[in-house]
């Protein structure tokens, strides 16, 4: 049935192009449809976890999405979120032995937050509103495009935490060396670090501002209350 | 070693699972616009708490951990399912939401009137399997410690939506700008409570000196700041 669909339609035909494109900029997860903020913030405090983190999430969602999607005449309706959220363990599972194996210490660092993509809003979201109703080519698209998107604002928000908070990006220095007695850069002007960008509150405030200014840009998506 | 009344007030304060960890936001977001609500999904939280992470705690410590499966015999010693832990929780937290969600229903139905939409809602909150992953990686030594846990962390979060929700109410009459409306302002009104819960920190209940553990950042931090003030 794929076969021919493909046949009669491009890979990448306007449509298709039109689910990746959609979630990174008037649909995005995160600042539109308020999904996945849940374990997204905790680990916004650097550029690397940040870049990990989404990675794991577009993986899973991807093949979440994929699974569900080819499977979706099979799974009886009633039980579909205990099945569903079993797929999503088992890969969250796949994701959380790798990190331990390849990359111990960020994984150390990230502890419950790989965990926590079983219950992320946007997995879920997008198994039961797209990959359940769609063919499975699309639903890779659509995962692959909002795991993209959940990305762009999560690598955002920890450039400015990790930028100001710590004056450091991926953990290169970026304002000079800040320790007390061989300062260089800025800190030999007095410049500090914004401890409080480090501080989870600042996090949310941060997507507030984004939130901001995104609907400043594009007045239709501007809500009543 | 924590007491265990430090615990309590440490995950409704301190630790606050909204402001702290961010776990339970989607549904933080989506069902605070009135208090109603707001009190029925909170209420549901504690209670589904409260039920899964004892469970899950000797799920934990007599099947899943390195060696916990010995009552079985000298021949499972070595066994560690630890890697099974993500399906284990989540399998026991969408079972238990749904045995309590016949139980309401039966035994209680006006309870169920007042909880019951929240209940399938909260299979997937992310405070709930967050509860029983901080749980087990903080190794609480008793189920006693593991229930205070995780009734503080309910209590914290009703709290927080709670409040959440009242704010809201009154936002309604204010004159926020456009594009800050609805979303935009609920987070950042949520950053500022989360700046206020965070003046709790430090508070000790036991005798002994509470171990500075998780929250990495923000104790240290905290500490920090201090020493930039005095300089």
């Amino acid at each position: 049935m794929s076969a021919d669909k493909k046949s009669s339609e491009p890979l990448f035909s306007k449509k298709n192009k039109k689910l990746i494109t959609d979630p990174l900029t008037d649909n995005n997860p995160v600042t539109i449809q308020v999904l996945g903020i849940c374990s997204a913030l905790a680990i916004t405090v650097q550029v690397n976890q940040a870049i990990v983190m989404s990675l794991s999430v577009l993986f899973v969602i991807i093949m979440g999405n994929l699974i569900v999607s080819l499977l979706r005449n099979l799974i009886p309706s009633r039980i579909r979120i205990i099945v569903q959220l079993l797929f999503v363990a088992s890969l969250v599972i796949i994701v959380d032995q790798v990190l331990a194996a390849f990359l111990p210490d960020l994984s150390a660092k990230l502890s419950v937050f790989v965990g926590l993509i079983i219950t992320n809003c946007i997995i879920m979201g997008r198994l039961e509103a797209f990959a359940m109703a769609n063919k499975p080519w699309p639903s890779v698209l659509d995962g692959f495009g909002n795991g993209v998107g959940y990305g762009a604002i999560l690598v955002l928000v920890a450039v400015f935490r990790e930028l100001f908070g710590s004056g450091t990006l991926m953990g290169f220095p970026i304002f000079g060396n800040s320790l007390p007695g061989s300062e260089s850069g800025l800190y030999q002007l007095g410049y500090q670090n914004n401890n409080l960008m480090i501080l989870p509150p600042m996090a949310l405030i941060i997507v507030g501002v984004i939130i901001w200014v995104q609907r400043a840009r594009n007045k239709a998506l501007i809500e009543e209350h | 070693m924590e007491s265990t009344l430090d615990i309590f007030v440490k995950a409704i304060f301190s630790e606050n699972m909204i402001f702290a960890y961010f776990l339970g936001m989607c549904s933080y977001l989506a069902v605070s616009k009135t208090v109603k609500t707001a009190v029925g999904l909170g209420a549901a939280v504690i209670f589904v708490l409260a039920v899964t992470v004892p469970v899950n705690f000797l799920l934990e410590n007599y099947v899943l951990k390195a060696g916990a499966l010995s009552w079985l015999g000298s021949e499972y010693e070595d066994l560690d399912l630890s890697f099974l832990a993500f399906i284990m929780f989540i399998a026991v937290v969408a079972s238990i939401v749904q045995l309590v969600e016949m139980l309401v229903e039966k035994f209680a139905p006006a309870l169920y009137g007042a909880l019951g939409i929240f209940l399938p809602l909260i299979a997937v909150n992310c405070s709930i399997l967050g509860g029983a992953l901080f749980m087990q990686e903080r190794q609480y030594s008793t189920i006693v410690d593991a229930t205070a846990f995780s009734l503080g962390s309910g209590i914290g979060w009703f709290i927080a939506i709670v409040a959440i929700a009242a704010i809201r109410e009154k936002l309604r009459y204010s004159n926020v700008p456009g594009p800050l409306r609805g979303l935009g302002i609920t987070f950042i009104v949520t950053g500022l409570m989360g700046m206020a819960f965070m003046s709790f920190m430090g508070i000790k209940y036991g005798e002994e000196a509470p171990k500075e553990e998780s929250a990495p950042v923000s104790s240290s931090m905290i500490k920090k700041s201090k020493e930039y003030n005095i300089k």
